[in-house]
Parts: C-alpha cells; sequence; structure tokens
C-alpha cells in the first residue's frame, strides 16, 4: 500500500510539473511536447484510479489526436504561415489577473475536494444492476450507449461540426478538394518503414478495442482513434493518397456512424420502450453493431481533422 | 409498442433530433442539398415548437420524456417547461427569418456544385438550431454541457464565414472565451456529481444545500456561461464577432446564441440552487448586469460603424437580463413565476431576439446597399431600401423601449418590479439605457431618411429580404400586445409539480 502511495504522490508530483512546464516553456514546439506528456501522464494517472476506459481515452485523444493537431499548427507557424495579429501580446499585469483566477478556482477545488468526508456519492451501484438489461458487462459501455445514449449521440455529431470548422477554414477555391498531409513524395524512408510495419497490427489493435469494449475496457473512441492513428501514418508517408473531402465515400464513412445510431434510437420507438431505447433479447447485437458504425465514423473524422482544410482543389 | 409511439414527450426528441439529423444528412449529400434539407425542415420544426408550446400551455405542467426509458438520475430526462417552449418559439421563428435572408446572400453561382460559405452554413444553422433545443429542453446538467458544446461548434464558424483575416481573429478569440466558458461550466457539473450523486436538475434542486461544493460548483457554472453570454465585463469578444458575421449568421448569433447561456443561468439560479442566492451575490450580477447596460451602450454611441453599434447594443441589452436576479431576489419560490420581473425577464428574452435580429438582417441590406457600413455615409440610404430602413426603425423601438413594442413591456415589467421592491436604482440604470439607446439609434434612423448625394444600389432579391426583416421588426414592435392576453405559459416551471416533471 505504500508503495502504491510513493507511486501516486510521485504521479501527482511529476503532472504537475508538466503542467507548469508546457506554461512556462516559450518555445511552443517545446509546449506541445510537454502537453503530450502531461496527456500520457493523466492517462497513468486515470489507470492508477482504476478508470482504465478514460485512461485509453485520454492516451488516445489528450496525448495522441491533439499532440498531432498542435505539432501541425507549430510546423504550420515555423514553415512561416503568418500567424493573427491581435493586439500586442498579453501584458504583466494580464497575466497576472489569468494567473490570480486560476490560482483562485485551483484552492477552491482544493478546499472543496479535500473538505469531503466519507465517500462521494455514485451511481456505479445503479448502473451495474441495470447493466444485464443491456446484455453488456462493460458499465462504461453501458453508460455511453444506453444509459446516456443521448450524449453520446450528440457528442458525435459535435465530432462532425468541429470538422466541418476546420473545412471552413479553407479557401475558397479548395472547397471540396484534397488537404496536405506531410510532403508528398517527400516522407523519409523510417515514415514509410513505419507506415508500413504498424497499421497491419494497428488495424487488427483498434477492431481489437472496440470489440472488447462490451465487457471490458476499450470502445468506440478508443478503437476509433487507434485506427485514425494508423491511416495518419500511411497517409503521412504517401502510401494513401489524402482523399478529396467531397468524395462521397469520404461523406458516408463520416456520418454512417451517427445516422446508425439514430436509426436503431427512432426503431427503439417501435420495437422497444422509446427513442434510443433497445429491445432487450438484441441490445447487445444492436449496441455492437451501433459501435462498430461510429468506430469507423471516429476514426475517419479524426484523421480527417488532422490533414486539416483542404489547400487545393480536386478531382469532384 | 403502440402506446410508446403516441407520447407526447417524443415532440422533445423531434425537437433535438430533427434538426440534428438534418445538419447530418447535409454532410453526407451533395452541397447542393443542404440549403434544401433546411428549407424542407424548417416548417416540421417549426411545428414541433408550436406543438410542444401548446401541450405544454393546455396541460399546464411541463412535458417530459425520459430517453431510452431510463429515468433519472440513472438515464437522461428531457423537460419542457414555460420558458423552454418560448425559447423554442422564439427559436425556431429567427431561425426561418436567417435562413429566408441568407437563401438570397449565399445562392450558389451558376454551374457550381457547391460553395464553401452555403454547405458551412446551412450545416450550421441546423445543428444550431438542435444545440439551441437541447438547450430548453434538457433536464440534465451534463446533458446540457454537451447541447453548450454542440452550440459552440456550430456558432463559431459561422463567425468566420467570409473567411478573412479579421474575422478569424475575431473567431478565435470568442472560442477562448466559449471553451475557457465551457471548463468552468463542466468543473461545476462535476463537483456537483461528486457531492450529490446526481445530475438531473429536479433531482438535484431536492438535494443541494448551502455547502461549500455546491457554492463552489455554481459559482464556477455561472461565471463560465457569464463568459458564454458576454456578460460584463467578459463581453470583449462579442462585438468584433457579431460585427465581423455574415448578417444572417449574426442575426442568429446576437439573437438566439448568447440567449442560451443566459437561459442556463436562470435554469442553475432558480430551479437547481433556489437555495442557495445571497443577497450580495444577487446584487453582484445584478451590478454586472447595470454595468454592461452602461458600458454597453456608451460604447455603441462610440461607435462610426453600423454592425459594430449593433453588436455593442447587444452587450447592453443583455444587461437587461441579468436584472432579474436581483428583482427576484427574496421572492418565494412558489412565487417568482407570478413575479412581474420573471415575465419581464423572459420578454427581453424574446424581444430583444426578434428585434435584434431583424436589425442585423436591416443592416446587412443597408451595408448591401450602401457598400460599406460607415454610419456617416449612410445619408439617404432610405430611399435604396426603404423598407429595410422601416424594419430598422421598428426593431429600434423596441431596443430603446417605446410602447406598444416587446421591449417597452418587457422594460415596464422589469421598472415596476424595481419600484415595487425599493430598489429603485436599477430603475435609474434602465431609464438610462434607454435614453442612451435612443441616443446611438435615432441618428442613424434620421440620416437614412435624410438627402444624400451619395448614389446607392439596390441589392439582388431585395425585396423578398426586406420582407423577411420586416416581419421579424413587425412581430418585435407588435409583441408588447402580447401583454394584454396573459396565456399564462411563462408560470409553467420545473417547479410547478415536480412530480408531472417526471421524477420517480
Amino acid at each position: 500500500m505504500t508503495a502504491g502511495i510513493a507511486v501516486d504522490i510521485g504521479l501527482a508530483a511529476l503532472v504537475a510539473a508538466m503542467a507548469l512546464w508546457t506554461i512556462l516553456v516559450r518555445d511552443a514546439y517545446a509546449a506541445v511536447i510537454g502537453f503530450i506528456g502531461y496527456g500520457l501522464l493523466l492517462a497513468l494517472v486515470w489507470v492508477r484510479l482504476d478508470a482504465v476506459d478514460v485512461a485509453l481515452t485520454e492516451a488516445a485523444i489528450g496525448g495522441g489526436v491533439t499532440g498531432v493537431l498542435l505539432l501541425r499548427a507549430v510546423g504550420a507557424l515555423h514553415r512561416g504561415a503568418a500567424p493573427l495579429e491581435d493586439g500586442p501580446p498579453p501584458g504583466p499585469a494580464t497575466r497576472r489577473i489569468a494567473a490570480l483566477a486560476c490560482a483562485a478556482v485551483a484552492a477552491g477545488l482544493a478546499f472543496v475536494v479535500l473538505g469531503v468526508s466519507g465517500p462521494a456519492p455514485t451511481l456505479a451501484p445503479l448502473a451495474a444492476e441495470h447493466l444485464p438489461a443491456t446484455g453488456l458487462k462493460n458499465p462504461v459501455t453501458g453508460v455511453l450507449l444506453a444509459f446516456r445514449a443521448l450524449d453520446t449521440l450528440l457528442e458525435k455529431v459535435v465530432l462532425l461540426l468541429a470538422l466541418i470548422g476546420i473545412w471552413s477554414l479553407s479557401p475558397d477555391g479548395a472547397w471540396g478538394g484534397r488537404p496536405t498531409l506531410g510532403r508528398p513524395g517527400r516522407a523519409s524512408d523510417t515514415l514509410r518503414f513505419l507506415a508500413q510495419l504498424l497499421p497491419p497490427v494497428g488495424i487488427v489493435v483498434g477492431i481489437h478495442v472496440l470489440w472488447v469494449g462490451a465487457n471490458a475496457p476499450g470502445g468506440a473512441f478508443q478503437g476509433g482513434a487507434v485506427l485514425a492513428a494508423m491511416w495518419i501514418l500511411a497517409m503521412m508517408a504517401g502510401l494513401s493518397p489524402v482523399p478529396a473531402i467531397g468524395r462521397p465515400w469520404l461523406r458516408a464513412a463520416l456520418v454512417i456512424g451517427p445516422l446508425a445510431f439514430l436509426a436503431v434510437g427512432v426503431a427503439g420507438i417501435f420495437i422497444a420502450d422509446g427513442f434510443l431505447a433497445y429491445p432487450p433479447a438484441f441490445a447487445k447485437p444492436l449496441i455492437l453493431a451501433i459501435e462498430a458504425a461510429i468506430t469507423l465514423s471516429i476514426a475517419v473524422t479524426l484523421a480527417m481533422m488532422v490533414a486539416g482544410p483542404p489547400q487545393r482543389p480536386g478531382a469532384p | 409498442m403502440p402506446a410508446a409511439a403516441l407520447d407526447p414527450g417524443l415532440l422533445l426528441v423531434l425537437a433535438v433530433m430533427l434538426p440534428a439529423t438534418g445538419a447530418v444528412a447535409a454532410l453526407a449529400l451533395p452541397g447542393r442539398w443542404a440549403g434544401r434539407i433546411a428549407f424542407g425542415l424548417w416548417p416540421l420544426g417549426l411545428a414541433v415548437a408550436v406543438a410542444v408550446a401548446w401541450t405544454v400551455w393546455a396541460a399546464g405542467a411541463p412535458l417530459h420524456y425520459a430517453v431510452g426509458g431510463w429515468a433519472p438520475p440513472l438515464g437522461l430526462m428531457l423537460r419542457a417547461d414555460g420558458p423552454s417552449a418560448l425559447m423554442l418559439l422564439v427559436a425556431a421563428i429567427v431561425i426561418g427569418a436567417a435562413g429566408l435572408y441568407a437563401r438570397a446572400d449565399l445562392r450558389p453561382e451558376p454551374g457550381a456544385t457547391e460553395s464553401r460559405a452555403a454547405v458551412v452554413f446551412w450545416t450550421l444553422l441546423m445543428a444550431l438550431w438542435s444545440a439551441l433545443n437541447a438547450v430548453a429542453l434538457g433536464g440534465d446538467l451534463f446533458n446540457l454541457y454537451v447541447a453548450l458544446e454542440l452550440l459552440t461548434f456550430s456558432a463559431i464558424p459561422l463567425v468566420c464565414l467570409g473567411g478573412s483575416a479579421k474575422t478569424l481573429q475575431a473567431a478565435l478569440r470568442y472560442l477562448v472565451f466559449a471553451l475557457v466558458g465551457s471548463v468552468l461550466y463542466l468543473l461545476g457539473t462535476a463537483l456537483l456529481y461528486g457531492a450529490y450523486g446526481t445530475l438531473d436538475i429536479v433531482l438535484l434542486s431536492g438535494r443541494a444545500g448551502p455547502e461549500p461544493a455546491a457554492i463552489l460548483a455554481c459559482a464556477l457554472m455561472i461565471a463560465g456561461l457569464a463568459a458564454k453570454t458576454a456578460l460584463f465585463p467578459l463581453h470583449l469578444w462579442l462585438p468584433p464577432a457579431h460585427a465581423g458575421a455574415p448578417p444572417a449568421a449574426s442575426a442568429v448569433l446576437s439573437g438566439l446564441v448568447v440567449k442560451a447561456s443566459f437561459f442556463l443561468i436562470v435554469r442553475l439560479w432558480f430551479d437547481v440552487m433556489p437555495g442557495l442566492s445571497t443577497a450580495a451575490a444577487a446584487n453582484l450580477i445584478g451590478a454586472l448586469g447595470a454595468g454592461a447596460i452602461l458600458a454597453g451602450s456608451v460604447m455603441a454611441l462610440r461607435q462610426a460603424r453600423l454592425k459594430l453599434m449593433i453588436a455593442y447594443s447587444t452587450v447592453a441589452q443583455i444587461g437587461y437580463l441579468f436584472l432579474m436576479v436581483p428583482l427576484l431576489f427574496g421572492v418565494p419560490q412558489a412565487e417568482i413565476a407570478a413575479n412581474a420581473a420573471w415575465s419581464g425577464g423572459w420578454l427581453q428574452l424574446a424581444s430583444h431576439a426578434l428585434a435584434k435580429a431583424a436589425m442585423f438582417l436591416a443592416a446587412g441590406l443597408i451595408a448591401e446597399a450602401a457598400g460599406h457600413d460607415r454610419i456617416h455615409g449612410l445619408d439617404g440610404v432610405g430611399r435604396a431600401v426603404p423598407v429595410a430602413v422601416l424594419a430598422f426603425t421598428l426593431a429600434g423601438l423596441s431596443l430603446v423601449g417605446l410602447p406598444p413594442s416587446g421591449g417597452f413591456a418587457a422594460k415596464w415589467l422589469l421598472l415596476s418590479a424595481a419600484v415595487a421592491t425599493g430598489q429603485w436604482w436599477w430603475a435609474v440604470v434602465m431609464i438610462l439605457g434607454g435614453l442612451l439607446a435612443a441616443f446611438y439609434l435615432f441618428p442613424v434612423i434620421g440620416r437614412a431618411y435624410a438627402d444624400g448625394t451619395a448614389a446607392f444600389a439596390r441589392p439582388r432579391d431585395a425585396r423578398s429580404r426586406e420582407f423577411v426583416v420586416l416581419a421579424l421588426a413587425v412581430a418585435a414592435a407588435l409583441l408588447g400586445l402580447s401583454q394584454l392576453y396573459p396565456p399564462g405559459l411563462l408560470r409553467i416551471g420545473l417547479g410547478s409539480g415536480l412530480a408531472g416533471a417526471g421524477v420517480p
């Protein structure tokens, strides 16, 4: 137990130190590396808290996809993309006010969290009690796909909106065209080697993470993120072309997840207890089908987000 | 099972999912379809909003629906009370007007398969509508967080639809404020779940007491929502964002989007945490509202550009909404819905939504006719777009607060509440705000009707667009008359019968 506490204290100190480094370091590239490290450390914290589902998501999204997005942004700045002029940089007074506000929020949180006596109330027993009705064994998937399915469905729409937001930044003439990812034809041998080696394994891992999500930690978001990473790798190495954003198959892959989810939800009105309800006999297969569809949509959405807005006209 | 299919609560699902489905479908189909889907959906969405309002009003009790058959605290409940119904109606009207206006603005060039601005606008407009309805109907604080995210991500790209560096800058600043607001809201939500084991609004209202966790959570959430509402002094992002967006987008952003986060502040303050309000907190919120009225009006007075002036006027008009909080302080929970300040606040929300949307659309036509929006160069623009200028004038009546406009009735109700509770200082601020509004609006109207030498061109499709703008402005100007027939809709609160609100 004491060893566990020592690990926890060390981990907490590292997370705090990494957060501080990310804020204080002057170089944008170093800050992004710090941010990625922070995401990975945070994933370890979630493991220590027995929240493996959250840990997987944090590592995949907080460390992985967000990290790549930020690295690409820094890269664009280094290549001479004009930074936006937004007046003078914040002066010392603004910085102090921001620091004070953050410190006040942190102190308030510390006061409240440390002042809690006894275990916090939780819905976990209630979720476990109703889990058999869904046919699942992982309560997190039960919450995401059954008890709070509306949240998950709307989050999928949010993800698509984020992509539309990124695409909306394209030049008018490039709408419907191709994003630029990496430098076509100039990928290093190492990258090409990795892009040939990893995807066969990664695709299996991604599908496995999705499949076990019904019964063990894992699920659509984590599986989708792994699949997205493999596709991004292949596109960056030039082994797989970056599709034009107007391609019908791409659009279909983006929307199949939310539409399948919605279709099952509407069917629930007629064959079960209502919108987004599952008939008990078919709950698990329906949930797995929805998860498979949203995994595909998540993978394609995340990869296209990293690819960024279209820069050159492509075949319609 | 047929009984479930007839559940009137499904109307709430339709209100949220119909536009969301439209947005997803618009992405799947070729670009020309985005606008067609939006126009096909609009009458359906309007009918759903009317049906929800009618059902709530006829039953005299909130309408509710447990999604997936899972009752709270495990599942999510959608609930419609009087204010939700009002939000649904106002959203449907303003979205429809913005869509009709934009149809001429965004018509694709002949031969083009899809244009960037059109696809993005129509898709996001539908998503934004879904988000507004989800905010109005959400009964669970985390579900409301998702609704807020949906709103943020559909609103921000609309700001930089034009694509210039300046609007991109405004959108980024908006993004920073909105995301900080989201994080603060989410922190508060997590604290509340940790303290009370539920996120359902009605269940929380029965459990939460004046404990440190609840107070901190409430403070964080209200601060975050205030940033999204652009409450003074967190308003810095609003003027460049709302002034830089295309007219149809500005109308929706200024008329509806900032109202959604305000709506959630009211939910938190009056429905979730009625026991937490202290005189100091209520007066602080009131003081920020008063600061918004004065600072926003003075800044509006100093603007040389029409759209920036209208945007600063939004900062000021938002301030009136927040006066509800101190004016209703100390009123027993059961009597709040019958109070003049309650009706006044909601009427201000509705009439500002209609008037401000009308004003931004009218300003769009005026700017199109003049080729710029510098106020001193608008002498005589009324000859090119007379109906737009008339609409601008009618909308101005509501913002200044002259009878019989909705703005007049709203401000009158708020004033009488201030006088009745002896809080005359809020009354002074409101009267000053009205005077300042007259000072910044009437010179524009005077110039538009004056003789001028500048040549103005009549915009493309001006007639149909002018009609839409006029209809909105007339609605705003006549909204005050609705006070003659108090329908009692706004008195149907979540608190009016907890059993009816779907608590197991």
